[in-house]
């Protein structure tokens, strides 16, 4: 005897593959959309990085002094122009398309500085710069004088350095690269991961069930000798496989638009992404885990709402404890010692990607996780097969 | 003849929200929609339960069918309670309401094999019965269209195709003409006598007393959850027509308010 399980299931993916304008939805947009915005950002904080770099600024100085002019000369892109301003040359710089900046040093500022006690109590020389930050070359300018004459500063009063690398190896910092890009992916991918699993069951789940609801199709199901538990179970397990295809997509969308964003070449740069095959595999017996523990969820909240309308609404609140349990990792350093906290869902979940990304994954906390996990789906699908089999929730307008 | 239905006592009561009170104009915070009803139907007859709108005969057919439970009574179709065997009772069921829908996305040819396939038919058997079904409504030229694409009787036609993929002992409609035109309503009454004459019970629930002339054996006249009176048309008109006979006994009942 074939199960009716299995038949939901082939049901559903028929539905699922047959519906192009739902395919597309599901699985093609949101790994296209990723991929898009984030070689759009990309490119625009690129463009407004690199804007205004090689334009020539006019630096116009009072009280140039003898010792600071050689810094002026080495700078690269700007025009020294020894002239006093006046405040309603300052004024000007108001208008952003203007490539200047006004520097006033004090008269006689060599000496002054020369013969300047820091114990004394009275206030250090005062440098001027005006310029306006939200012209690219302005601030760039701005930038380079402030950094300049800080160097020049510290070169005034040396007491000491702090890692003077004159040796050409010398290393301070003694992390290595997978420590460095695990603890950086260790708090963005498990969060990323996570939305792009309840992104996929959101475009599916509230159509499959409250879509049915709302169409009258899920009483022509029920008049079946089909047992609940199966319709429940089959429901939820092709969710999942549909939600999984759609977490894929966005997950292909997120590794090709990432390094548009950030700017890097994957074929030139070592990103540091050396996991094991038992990293990966945790990785994906995790993610499977948590597609079903959130399908079952969403089938729910699905179940109980009147329409496709009222699932969006219902779903809301959920979305919302998801997402806090997703920055969760921003917000501590390592992830949770105790075993019971294993036991909250979702957290689990992120705090064992944390520990798989991070290099610092052991085993029992990912089978608790896992078989916590197994449980409360098990436990969704029988509250599930009650809701299918309770008549207010099922036949309410 | 076999008795194939027994309906003991059944008693359905639903709760009115605030919206369905302003609605019904009522302070009455509940409805009793059936009231301890009883009746009986034997093996290849056509059983009418006639009343009036929110008589409670929809109700009744549903918690037949399984989708709603009584308060208080049971049913037994073919041995197998509508209570604690409800999944017995569905494989033995063709159920028809206007109220169940086919998923617009499918074709005839998809729906039919699906819904086979819940009801475990064997394949070779399925695929015969739908060759004859689709032949006998004209469904065999829009087997591969999408339903969304069909007309309104050709969909209506279907429903009534799936609801009996598994060949059910029992039949029960409600309302079965209820909106069809006047071709589909033919097609589906005449399919009905052609079912009782294969030994198919039917039970079918209408407000159209023509419609019970001319299709039923017995008849339950049911009023505000209650039946009034069951037998066969003879015995339930005794010589009069079944319109007058209906009016009278709803005088009798409402105390001449219609």
């Amino acid at each position: 005897m074939k199960s009716n399980t299995w038949t939901i299931i082939k049901k559903e993916f028929a539905r699922f593959f047959g519906d192009r304008q739902l395919l597309f939805t599901a699985v093609i947009l949101p790994g296209l959309l990723i991929y898009i915005l984030y070689t759009i950002l990309g490119s625009g904080i690129n463009k407004m990085a690199t804007d205004g770099m090689d334009d020539m600024v006019v630096v116009r100085i009072e009280n140039l002094p003898e010792n600071v002019a050689p810094l002026m000369e080495s700078m690269p892109s700007i025009e020294v122009m020894q002239q006093p301003f006046s405040q309603e040359d300052i004024n000007l710089l108001e208008d952003k398309g203007l490539n200047m900046v006004l520097m006033r040093f004090p008269e006689a500022f060599d000496s002054i500085v020369a013969v300047y006690d820091s114990q004394s109590g009275e206030s250090a020389p005062n440098v001027e710069i005006y310029y306006n930050s939200a012209n690219n070359a302005s601030a760039r300018v701005y930038h380079l004088l402030e950094g300049s004459l800080s160097a020049y500063e510290d070169q005034l009063s040396n007491r000491f350095d702090i890692n003077r690398s004159d040796a050409e190896e010398a290393q301070f910092d003694m992390a290595n690269t997978d420590d460095v890009v695990g603890g950086i992916l260790s708090k963005l991918i498990p969060m990323l991961i996570l939305m792009m699993i309840f992104s996929g069951v959101m475009a599916i789940a509230p159509s499959a069930i409250a879509g049915e609801k709302e169409r009258g199709t899920i009483a022509t199901l029920l008049v079946t000798p089909m047992k609940r538990n199966e319709l429940a179970l089959g429901k939820v397990v092709s969710l999942s496989g549909m939600a999984l295809l759609s977490g894929v997509s966005s997950f292909i969308g997120i590794a090709l638009g990432l390094p548009k964003m950030i700017q890097a070449d994957m074929a030139g740069v070592d990103l540091g992404l050396h996991y094991t095959v038992s990293d990966y595999v945790v990785l994906l017996i995790t993610i499977l885990a948590t597609v079903l523990i959130m399908a079952s969820m969403v089938s729910i909240l699905s179940a109980l709402a009147k329409d496709v309308k009222n699932a969006g609404t219902m779903i809301v609140p959920f979305m919302l404890v998801m997402m806090l349990c997703g920055l969760m990792p921003m917000f501590q350093s390592g992830t949770s010692e105790s075993l019971t906290a294993y036991l909250i869902p979702f957290f689990n979940s992120i705090q064992v990607m944390t520990s798989v990304f991070a290099h610092e994954m052991k085993w029992m906390p990912v089978i608790v996780t896992l078989a916590a996990n197994i449980a409360y789906t098990g436990i969704a699908v029988w509250v599930l097969t009650r809701l299918f089999n309770n008549e207010k929730v099922m036949f309410s307008k | 003849m076999n008795e194939i239905l027994r309906v003991e006592g059944l008693s359905k009561t639903f709760k009115l929200s605030r919206k369905q009170q302003k609605i019904e104009r009522t302070a009455r915070k509940e409805i009793v929609a059936v009231n301890n009803l009883s009746f009986t139907a034997n093996q290849g007859e056509i059983f009418g339960l006639l009343g009036p709108n929110g008589a409670g005969k929809t109700t009744t057919l549903r918690m037949l069918a399984t989708l709603i439970r009584p308060d208080s009574g049971d049913a037994f179709l073919d041995g197998c309670s509508i209570v604690s065997q409800p999944e017995g009772v569905r494989a033995k069921i063709g159920f028809l309401t206007s109220e169940l829908k086919l998923e617009d996305f499918f074709t005839p040819n998809y729906l039919f094999d699906f819904f086979s396939q819940l009801h475990h038919v064997d394949e070779a058997v399925s695929r015969e019965r739908k060759r004859q079904m689709f032949s006998r409504f004209g469904i065999d030229r829009f087997a591969e269209v999408k339903v969304a694409n069909l007309s309104t009787g050709m969909k209506q036609k279907l429903s009534l195709v799936i609801s009996l993929v598994h060949d059910p002992d029992i039949i029960i409609f409600d309302e079965p003409t209820n909106g069809l035109d006047v071709l589909t309503a033919r097609t589906v009454t005449d399919y009905l006598q052609e079912l009782r004459e294969r030994g198919k019970t039917i039970i079918l629930s209408t407000h159209i007393f023509s419609l019970v002339e001319r299709l039923c054996d017995r008849v339950g006249i049911i009023i505000d959850g209650r039946m009034i009176n069951c037998g066969t048309l003879e015995e339930v008109c005794g010589g009069m027509t079944l319109e007058d006979r209906f009016f009278e006994i709803y005088k009798e009942v409402k105390g001449g308010e219609e």
